[in-house]
């Protein structure tokens, strides 16, 4: 994409998600409020997906306005369609938002440049993650013309073992690189992960089945 | 061509938000919701081209999906004001 037409759209959409935060903020009807939600997810996938990264895009889009906007109704239909106006202006809310946000601005002032190849996402262990998981990369790039089933039957299995061997001399068999940096050298991140999503879901599956329960042991009371 | 068709989605974009905002019924918000997810669709489809590389198109698509099931869900839900059968049954009786 033209850089000059990237930026100028990122800078649209990041116009719309401000307008789109403020309206949040100010309406009163929540049934609306929850359909302005789902608009923000769909913008912050558009701009999540120009920056280059349409994994979290999508989850973005998935989760926020999909499954949240369903989850928000739900709660609408347990709790009232109107936010009550507040009786004060929110000088304490207001204080404990505002300070934070400006520590995280704070801290961007020390992160690289986007896109910066010697940023440490780059350069502290990903390209011994590359080397380990994708050995074959400069073979592939060195002849990006001829397709694979062009080689001999032999030289794509010698490619393979090679492929194979490396991977488990270094502990790691598993031939997609981001499958492999989730599963196997971040394991224990998503481990914990998983264990924290499931205890919720658990949780909250408790919570509705006790309620469930009580109220039909209500109606067979009646 | 594809920088106008991108700015073009991106006043659509404003003009649904609009809707979402001022919209006097519900149905005008959940309208604007759906169109939103349309042109989100499109957006994608398009920055796909603006960089050469058209397999954008297949996120296209799943977004496509998803944007019907969340609107159907939704409409669902303000039909009937929940979502389990089972209610609806209880009623049927």
């Amino acid at each position: 994409m033209p850089a000059a037409v990237t930026q100028i759209t990122v800078i649209l959409l990041l116009a719309l998600l401000a307008c789109t935060a403020t309206t949040i903020v100010r309406m009163r009807d929540l049934w609306a409020a929850v359909m302005l939600t789902g608009i923000f997810s769909f913008l912050g996938a558009c701009w999540m997906l120009i920056l280059d990264a349409p994994d979290v895009a999508f989850t973005e889009a998935a989760v926020g306005a999909g499954i949240a906007t369903v989850l928000m109704l739900g709660t609408l239909a347990l709790t009232s369609r109107e936010a009550k106006p507040p009786e004060h202006f929110p000088i304490l809310p207001i204080a404990v938002v505002v300070m934070p946000g400006a520590a995280l601005v704070f801290g961007t002032f020390d992160m690289p440049y986007f896109g910066d190849p010697f940023a440490p996402a780059h350069s502290h262990v990903m390209p011994e993650y590359m080397s380990d998981t994708v050995p074959d990369v400069r073979q592939i790039e060195s002849h990006p013309g001829e397709p694979q089933d062009a080689h001999s039957d032999e030289h794509s299995d010698s490619q393979r073992n090679d492929s194979q061997d490396r991977g488990a001399h270094h502990g790691v068999g598993v031939p997609n690189i981001i499958t492999a940096v989730l599963a196997s050298y971040r394991g224990y991140d998503t481990l914990g992960e998983t264990v924290v999503i499931f205890t919720a879901g658990i949780g909250v599956l408790l919570l509705l089945r006790g309620r469930r329960e009580r109220r039909d042991v209500e109606e067979d009371g009646e | 061509m594809f920088a106008i068709a991108m700015a073009a989605i991106l006043v659509t974009m404003a003009l649904a938000l609009a809707r979402a905002r001022l919209g006097p019924t519900v149905f005008d918000r959940i309208l604007a919701l759906n169109m939103f997810g349309t042109k989100t669709v499109l957006l994608i489809a398009v920055a796909g081209f603006l960089t050469e590389r058209p397999d954008f198109l297949d996120l296209a698509l799943l977004y496509a999906l998803m944007n019907f099931i969340g609107m159907v869900a939704v409409l669902r839900f303000s039909k009937y004001g929940h979502f389990s059968d089972t209610e609806l049954e209880k009623k049927a009786k």
